[in-house]
């Protein structure tokens, strides 16, 4: 089986989640890259250590801003001159708007948030775990070629030292295509303590009710030696900052402990947080998804258990 | 301006969600509601229409006859009329057979403005839009969690794995928006009792000129083959805090020597 993995990069680093999903199309047939952008020739040449054997690289300065509708022309002219069995993208903002475009573009079938690929003799097979990760779902497609997009950590990139054939080309854009204009664009903050080092995380979510909710969540962090840390719902509405942010547009974690105070556990969470060694959650609504990947969940408010919790692990200090 | 909503049909959030092990659908037999996402579109909508000084603001939908209940709430928090595309014809339909029909109602309407919410909470789908705007022709901006509207263009932040981008788009343009954006008001009772009285529109396929092929499961690309237990994972410990959570938790850290 022939893939096409699109390989999304971010201040002149190829990202972390494409690579992985390179690695998992090699291991599964033959595997070819394909990266947009300006001034991209170099890195996509990289692309070959990570197991692509040919990459395409379409360089123009219309490629400049990470937005997806350009992208869609230039993967459609790619695909028109090759016959790709499957294209992959892992699970990005960026990614996820191309490759559902793509797809109304070429009448062709998209599978989203696979957690795995299986080639079965000449049938590819994506894993889906749906209603909230209670059910696996075997997932196909009826036409080529096939889409996919892979939920965000879910390959690990691996260093094959190879090299890859390195292949220009060129596409024209469609007027709609270059309507929306990036005016800023985001760029990795610095700042702050590291949350990705931290063995104990304390995060909090829009249970707290507020910005001063971190107060609590703060003190906690602070008894229990570890870092805070939010969700993307709370750092939207501008409560906590960005850099603490936990999820599939923020960090991802695996801290040995993990306590989860006022927090949902929608899959953006999720996929941030899970491989923690162990979860404690508090949470007042009993049916959060928070509490089916927890190994303690308590019922109740944190308003009332946070502050005693606090006490408690000061006093046992002291 | 008008401003169309794209509101999806999905089970009720304290609903026991299941999927059907023969048609290997969900099991959409239960009680229904308007997707709490899509509740933060209407919610911009209405705050959109309200500062142009007139307008209106049309729920649109792909979903059974019964999703017209739930679409009743938007129409309860202010929108102005809802149209339902309900067809046998266009049950099981994936992201490809959707947009298909979505975009065929969204054309009849010629909005300025499309708005999503930023996902459905029944199948977690977070692509539909991209897929419309596609198919209309329409800029997108997703993810968008602030949303400023003048002199026929667009602006919106939105987050992404990096942190925060602008993006400005003239107007017609597809926009979803995150659940960040504002928050949903209430109904109220005048709203509600308003609500049957408002337009609403039930639609065919037929009414849309899309061909039964190009819907349903005749126009999906993708199929369910299989349905699997999940991993195994260890148990949930789950209590309900009685005064004595906080000792229960310390308890908990200290067995497994977590402090």
């Amino acid at each position: 089986m022939r893939f096409l993995v699109f390989v999304e990069h971010h201040e002149g680093k190829l990202q972390k989640d494409s690579l992985g999903v390179l690695a998992k199309a090699a291991s599964l047939g033959d595997v070819e890259a394909v990266v947009l952008g300006q001034g991209v020739q170099e890195l996509a040449a990289d692309a070959g250590r990570f197991g692509a054997q040919r990459v395409y690289v379409m360089d123009d300065v219309l490629l400049d801003r990470p937005l997806p509708q350009p992208r869609v022309d230039a993967l459609e002219t790619l695909l028109a001159d090759n016959g790709f069995d499957a294209v992959l993208f892992a699970a990005t903002v960026l990614s996820a708007d191309i490759a559902a475009a793509l797809a109304a573009r070429l009448g062709a079938g998209l599978n989203y948030d696979l957690t795995d690929l299986v080639v079965e003799g000449d049938t590819l097979v994506g894993k889906r775990p749906a209603l909230g990760d209670s059910v696996y779902v075997d997932v196909g497609w009826t036409s080529e070629p096939r889409l996919a997009l892979i939920r965000s950590g879910t390959f690990e990139a691996q260093e094959t030292g190879g090299s890859a054939e390195v292949v220009p080309f060129e596409s024209r854009f469609q007027d709609f295509s270059l309507a929306a204009t990036m005016v800023e664009q985001a760029h990795e903050e610095s700042e702050g303590p590291s949350i990705e080092d931290a063995d104990v995380i304390v995060a909090g979510g829009r249970g707290l009710g507020g910005p001063e909710g971190f107060q609590q969540v703060e003190e906690l962090a602070k008894a229990l030696g570890g870092a805070v840390a939010a969700t993307r719902a709370v750092v939207d509405a501008g409560w906590y900052p960005y850099s603490a942010q936990i999820g599939q547009t923020g960090k991802v974690v695996s801290p040995k402990l993990y306590v989860a105070l006022g927090i949902s556990g929608a899959i953006q969470h999720k996929v941030g947080m899970q491989s923690s060694n162990v979860i404690v959650s508090i949470n007042k609504d009993a049916n959060a998804p928070i509490f089916e990947f927890s190994d303690l969940g308590v019922v109740g408010d944190v308003h009332e258990i946070v502050p005693k919790l606090t006490e408690l692990l000061n006093a046992r200090k002291s | 301006m008008k401003i169309a909503v794209c509101a999806k049909y999905v089970p009720e959030a304290n609903a026991n969600r299941r999927i059907d092990a023969s048609t290997k659908r969900l099991d959409r037999s239960g009680e229904g509601a308007l997707n709490p996402f899509d509740a933060n579109a209407v919610e911009e909508a209405l705050k959109a229409r309200d500062a142009s000084g007139d307008g209106e603001v049309v729920i649109v939908s792909v979903g059974p006859e019964r999703a017209l209940e739930a679409m009743r709430r938007a129409l309860a928090m202010g929108a102005d009329r809802v149209v339902l595309v309900s067809d046998d014809g266009a049950a099981g339909s994936d992201l490809v057979a959707t947009s298909r029909v979505l975009a065929a109602a969204l054309e009849r309407e010629s909005a300025n403005l499309v708005l999503f919410g930023q996902q459905a909470n029944d199948s977690d789908g977070a692509v539909l839009w991209a897929a419309v705007a596609e198919r209309l022709q329409l800029p997108l901006i997703s993810q968008v969690a602030e949303l400023t509207l003048e002199d026929g263009k667009l602006r919106g932040k939105r987050q992404t794995e990096y942190g925060y981008d602008v993006i400005e788009a003239p107007l017609p343009a597809v926009v979803a928006v995150s659940d960040a954006i504002n928050e949903p008001r209430y109904p109220s009772l005048k709203g509600i009792m308003g609500a049957k009285k408002k337009p609403q529109d039930t639609l065919s396929l037929e009414d849309l000129a899309v061909d039964a092929g190009e819907a349903g499961e005749a126009g999906s690309r993708t199929t369910v083959e299989a349905l699997n237990d999940p991993p195994a994972r260890g148990d949930t410990i789950k209590i309900d805090d009685d005064g004595s959570g906080a000792q229960k938790i310390v308890d908990f850290l200290a067995e497994k020597k977590a402090l």
